[in-house]
């Protein structure tokens, strides 16, 4: 007999529930919110909900003095590099671990998740050394793959279970059909594989582009991705709460987008294999 | 063509072997079955044919060749599965289709040979149709269509009719053998079914742990089985076997009749019994009786037999279909 759930209940745990939401969200609404005030309402006591003076200067400002758009287009090229390069790397990683383990798979995927553990300042200074001596602090590439490279322990341990998912028979029966490596993994196991791919390759994207530590670690001004953008909004001159949350506002506005319009697909690829 | 021939293969995992070594020789066209118990190694032996396991030692020979260590695709194998393993992004045009694009046949030809098959299995009005969008039967069908859409050397089947329900199944043997006549291809059968076995084969290998325990035509094996295991295995219901002082009557560690060749009357007879359960099938019935110091013995009467539980009856074997055994369970003749 199906569980009955008395209308009161519901509306009690609706309304938990947005409660809960907004609590969350509220940090967000409230940096946009400022973002549209002048510095002098920003700092108001008591402070003002809803901006007394609606303005955009604090956009144009920010974009005059940082160059909003060579920072957003850094932050792109570093997150979708970095993204397709580790399913590059992870997708016939994880298709070995998935469909041909060995008695240690296991035992090198929690040994690849344990690189995740470790703190990333325990080894800023030998990568730091490694990237000046090839002559990669403040590049593009260098931060593409640094990316690439932390990211890629979740990126395969997701791909792996996505791809436990799939029957072994159907890979088998194509095997059988005459298709060697390659077709599979074209032809079967990345088609059927396509939610939990697009749901790694967003999880990854929003990570790269809110990754913080490497970033400003790594870069300067030519490959400063967005992260950098904002910290810059965190001066000596003092902190102008507009401005920054204006920055702030700009760095998160493409990846809550993104996140947004694809919502569905990640609940489907996290929850993926979930249920039958 | 499609002879295969297995020579001294084995399999094991680990430490544990699933195939000691074995010797077959398929010809070229046959309908072979292999039937066994679960675990007895006849889907891995399938597969060492195949190409989804890899031997560990012994050599494969397809046509004459030595196959052992190539990969699936380049040994011209069909294989229908147990679970179908439909592509399922695919429609069912595409995946018939699927072994022809992966042989770089032009579109022409594949469409022609796709709707040469999907007419054959009834599958026409299907073709645009999504795997999750058949029934059972249906599946079974693309799955057989995308195994004959090329011409391969032998057709593969791992107990493709174990999903299906019990009519669509008695359907689908008599599909695949017609399918057999017409297409005189080798084909290897795997199934644990031995009423399977028995209606569709040329031969049957009989398979117990690894080992092959008879390989000979269906009738061979009913009429002649090497030993208790075959015996015991083939014939549905199963032979009823008597060891002990009754058997030694007979020269014989161990002997078998089997129901059909026990015949019951009321007042006089070899053994007494009295009746425990009697099945009505209409055209058979299935007496399950308890002898006296022999236990449960099952009867098989043509026609429709008036008992009733509780009944004393008389079994009376007949002489000439009486097999005897020795203490290894070998038929002695």
């Amino acid at each position: 007999m199906a569980r009955t759930v008395s209308t009161s209940t519901k509306w009690a745990w609706t309304v938990l529930a947005w409660i809960v939401a907004l609590i969350i969200f509220f940090p967000i609404l409230w940096t946009i919110l400022t973002a549209f005030k002048t510095e002098g309402d920003a700092i108001l006591f008591p402070p003002a909900f809803f901006p007394p003076h609606w303005t955009l200067e604090n956009f144009f400002e920010v974009q005059s003095r940082s160059d909003y758009f060579r920072h957003f287009f850094n932050s792109v090229v570093i997150s979708v590099g970095s993204t397709v390069l580790c399913l590059i790397v992870a997708v016939p990683a994880a298709w070995s671990m998935a469909f041909s383990p060995t008695k240690r798979t296991k035992d090198i995927l929690m040994w690849m998740l344990s690189t995740k553990m470790m703190p990333a300042v325990g080894v800023l200074v030998p990568i730091y050394l490694i990237f000046k001596s090839l002559n990669l602090l403040d590049n593009l590439f260098g931060l593409t793959v640094i990316l690439a490279l932390i990211d890629l322990p979740i990126v395969i341990w997701m791909l792996y279970t996505y791809f436990k998912e799939i029957p072994v028979d159907i890979l088998e029966a194509c095997r059988m059909d005459g298709a060697v490596l390659w077709k599979e993994i074209v032809y079967v196991l990345l088609p059927m594989a396509v939610p939990g791919i697009a749901s790694t390759m967003l999880l990854n994207i929003i990570l790269a582009w809110n990754e913080a530590f490497w970033t400003l670690n790594l870069t300067a001004a030519n490959a400063a991705p967005l992260t950098a953008f904002i910290a810059s909004y965190s001066s000596p001159e003092g902190l102008f709460w507009a401005k920054l949350s204006a920055a702030s506002t700009l760095a998160i506005a493409p990846i809550l987008l993104l996140g947004w319009f694809s919502q569905k697909q990640l609940v489907r690829g996290l929850t993926f294999g979930a249920v039958k | 063509m499609g002879s295969i021939a297995l020579e001294n293969v084995t399999k094991s995992f680990g430490a544990h072997t699933v195939i000691p070594p074995i010797n077959l020789k398929i010809e070229d066209g046959q309908f072979v079955v292999f039937v066994g118990p679960s675990g007895c190694g006849k889907s891995t032996l399938l597969r060492l044919i195949a190409g989804l396991e890899d031997t560990s030692s012994g050599v494969i020979r397809l046509d004459g060749a030595d196959m052992t260590d190539s990969i699936p695709a380049k040994r011209q194998l069909s294989m229908v599965f147990q679970s179908y393993a439909l592509y399922p992004h695919m429609s069912v045009y595409n995946n018939i289709a699927f072994p022809l694009k992966m042989a770089n046949v032009d579109k022409a030809t594949i469409d022609a040979k796709v709707k040469d098959a999907a007419r054959v299995l009834n599958l026409t009005d299907y073709l645009d149709r999504r795997p999750r969008m058949l029934s059972g039967g249906q599946r079974q069908r693309v799955a057989i269509g995308r195994a004959i859409v090329r011409q391969p050397k032998a057709f593969l089947f791992d107990e493709p009719l174990s999903n299906l329900d019990a009519a669509l199944r008695v359907n689908m043997r008599l599909e695949i053998s017609e399918l057999h006549q017409q297409l005189k291809t080798t084909m290897i059968y795997v199934t644990h079914d031995q009423v399977e076995a028995m209606t569709m084969a040329d031969k049957i290998v009989v398979l117990n742990a690894g080992h092959i325990e008879q390989y000979g035509t269906p009738m061979e094996l009913y009429r002649t089985p090497a030993n208790r295991f075959v015996a015991g295995f083939i014939g549905s219901p199963k032979m009823n076997f008597v060891d002990g002082p009754e058997a030694a009557k007979f020269n014989a560690n161990s002997i078998g009749v089997r129901p059909e060749h026990l015949h019951v009357t009321k007042d006089k007879g070899t053994w007494k019994g009295t009746v425990a359960v009697a099945e009505h099938l209409g055209s058979d019935t299935f007496i399950y009786a308890n002898v006296e110091g022999l236990g449960l013995m099952t009867i098989r009467e043509e026609g429709e037999e008036e008992l009733n539980p509780g009944d004393a009856i008389w079994l009376t074997p007949d002489p000439a279909r009486i097999y005897r055994f020795d203490k290894a369970g070998v038929a002695v003749n």
